[in-house]
């Protein structure tokens, strides 16, 4: 969707941007990281040619940008800044509208399809259409940028650090509510951000500059698992491979197909059960297989009655599309070094333990 | 409070004979206060249409230098004292009413001009590159988003330089400008109290009236989102 061909932009004999090559597929989130100066958010002004690029190629959808006349082509490209810059002088609705009115749309079409984009970022349009930016609250104001960005539905989007000024509470918030409305749009994102862990978030590929260099393009996944050198590796984190914690679910560690008992069950088959996976606990599920309790292995062993009379209450469970950053922290917090996996339905699937997590973790680094 | 020493004020304006004297000019105040009002509307008039443009050209200049030198003419306009403007402009443009129109508009020009500057300037920066990524052009964003963000500050300036305006237009008198400086004169060369202030009072309450004129403008014109009066 979007192609660099060998990008530099000189400012003053200083070279900002140094012949970058990439390219982002349509509907993917690319996340441009660095520290300042890095090049990443003159990258990304050079696509809608707020910059214009010294010397290289970029094609937006096939077309070489530069044959485009530059107006046309922002009018077709969303863009949303860090301070958000809504205009103060116009309603939220004259703003969201501002692109399809530059562009001719009919009028009555752009302000229903700026209601249902404002329902889609949770902002009642009753309340929130005829206001005025300042009455709105920063996290509130950004909402609205982005969907500014989105109202004349353009294919590309450019996010210059957009939730780089609202305070971490909302901006988790707001990143979730992003990555719902992108799930459902799929617009081809680039975003630029130094903070690892948004791109970790939000990104299908991370792109790393230094110094005007694309030092490392790849999925975060291994970013995080693969940094190509020292530099990359340190502005990742020393902890990097907790981080990819966030990008497994619960389910890709899960072993499935797990043991289980039922009330009536014996303790004496509880014991039996154990015994052949040589586990020191069982859990115990309802009628129709939602998990209920457990039994331990030194409870059972040996001593007569049922499941339902001996088990205990479970302290905590994870879902199976949770991420394992979630699981192993229920994990440290419970003192636990397995947990059961259930789904939405409560209904029991399988677990996940220590050892699997780190199994897991681990197999990218034995590959190599 | 207000209101009792207004009308103490005007019991004792009225027991003194002032107002009958006043009221004794009132052809010539009618008269005199339309060609007065004619002269502010004509300058003012001038003053915006040059003041503004001009605060836009020296705002957006991507030349510092040029803006600067033509703010530092301008100031220097405006050092030189009124009078001397009229009597300047007299001896190149003749008696009469375009010297006084002349000197009017060099006085106006300075508070247009300077707040055209200083409202297009105020205006953050994250806006405009808002505009220019949405796909503005350079007119467009002018347009929708410069002006009517500056626009409270540019009539604050337009309502300093009435009121500048209206108060400087007797002098205009001295080089046969007309207006209500006609009586106020006349009225301190005849030692007439009466005459003087059949001038001068009018004169005062014009100055209040364009005052109340231009603020409402300014409440009404100025969007809702960036007017701090509503």
């Amino acid at each position: 969707m979007i192609r660099l061909d060998h990008v530099s932009k000189i400012f003053a004999g200083i070279t900002a941007v140094d012949g970058v090559d990439m390219e982002v597929g349509a509907g993917e989130v690319c996340v441009l990281l660095g520290p300042s100066g890095c090049g990443k958010t003159t990258t990304m002004k050079m696509i809608n040619r707020l910059i214009q690029p010294t010397s290289g190629k970029i094609f937006v959808d096939g077309r070489d940008t530069a044959t485009v006349d530059e107006v046309t082509l922002r009018r077709s490209i969303g863009y949303v800044i860090q301070q958000i810059g809504l205009f103060p002088n116009k309603t939220v609705e004259d703003n969201i509208c501002v692109v399809p009115d530059l562009l001719g749309h009919d009028r009555r079409q752009s302000r229903k399809r700026a209601a249902q984009l404002l329902e889609m970022v949770n902002l009642d349009p009753g309340i929130f259409l005829k206001r005025y930016p300042k009455e709105l609250s920063g996290g509130q104001q950004q909402r609205v940028g982005v969907v500014r960005a989105l109202a004349a539905d353009p294919p590309v989007l450019l996010m210059d650090e957009p939730f780089g000024a609202i305070d971490p509470i909302n901006r988790e918030v707001i990143q979730d509510e992003f990555m719902k409305l992108q799930a459902e749009l799929k617009k081809t994102v680039v975003f630029v951000s130094h903070d690892i862990d948004e791109a970790v978030k939000m990104a299908s590929r991370v792109a790393i500059f230094r110094a005007g260099r694309l030092i490392q393009y790849d999925t975060p996944d291994n970013i995080l698992a693969h940094p190509v050198d020292s530099f990359v590796a340190d502005f990742v984190g020393s902890d990097r491979t907790l981080k990819r914690l966030r990008l497994l679910k619960v389910a890709e560690a899960m072993v499935g197909d797990p043991p289980l008992v039922r009330a009536d069950d014996t303790l004496e088959t509880a014991a039996r059960l154990m015994a052949e996976r040589g586990h020191v606990s069982i859990v115990m599920v309802g009628p129709r297989g939602r998990a209920r309790g457990f039994v331990r292995l030194d409870a059972a062993h040996g001593r007569p009655g049922t499941v339902g009379e001996h088990h205990e209450k479970l302290p905590c469970m994870v879902n199976l599309r949770d991420d394992l950053r979630t699981a192993v922290s229920l994990m440290f917090m419970h003192d636990l070094t397995w947990l059961p996996c259930v789904d939405d339905d409560g209904f029991y699937r399988g677990y996940v333990t220590q050892r699997g997590i780190t199994h897991l973790l681990g197999a990218t680094y034995r590959d190599r | 409070m207000v209101l009792l020493a207004v009308f103490a004020l005007g019991v004792w304006a009225q027991a003194s004979g002032i107002v009958p004297a006043i009221l004794k000019y009132r052809e010539d105040i009618v008269y005199l206060a339309r060609q007065h009002m004619m002269l502010v509307a004509i300058s003012g008039g001038i003053a915006i249409a040059i003041g503004v443009p001009l605060g836009i050209v020296i705002a957006r200049s991507r030349l510092p230098l040029l803006g600067a030198a033509i703010g530092q003419v301008i100031n220097l306009g405006t050092t030189i004292p009124t009078l001397a403007i009229l009597a300047l402009a007299m001896t190149v443009l003749g008696l009469g009413t375009p010297s006084a129109l002349f000197g009017l508009v060099v006085l106006t020009l300075l508070p247009v001009m300077l707040n055209t500057v200083a409202g297009l300037k105020s205006v953050p920066a994250p806006l405009i590159e808002a505009a220019r990524g949405m796909g503005m052009t350079g007119a467009q964003i002018l347009l929708k988003v410069e002006l009517p963000n500056a626009m409270f500050v540019i009539l604050a300036g337009i309502r300093t330089a009435l009121a500048i305006n209206v108060g400087t237009v007797p002098l205009a008198f001295l080089i046969g400008g007309g207006g209500l400086g006609e009586l106020i004169f006349t009225g301190i060369d005849l030692m007439e109290p009466g005459l003087l202030l059949a001038g001068a009072v009018p004169t005062a309450l014009l100055a209040v009236l364009v005052d109340i004129i231009v603020g409402q403008l300014q409440f009404w014109l100025v969007p809702r989102g960036v007017n701090p009066l509503r």
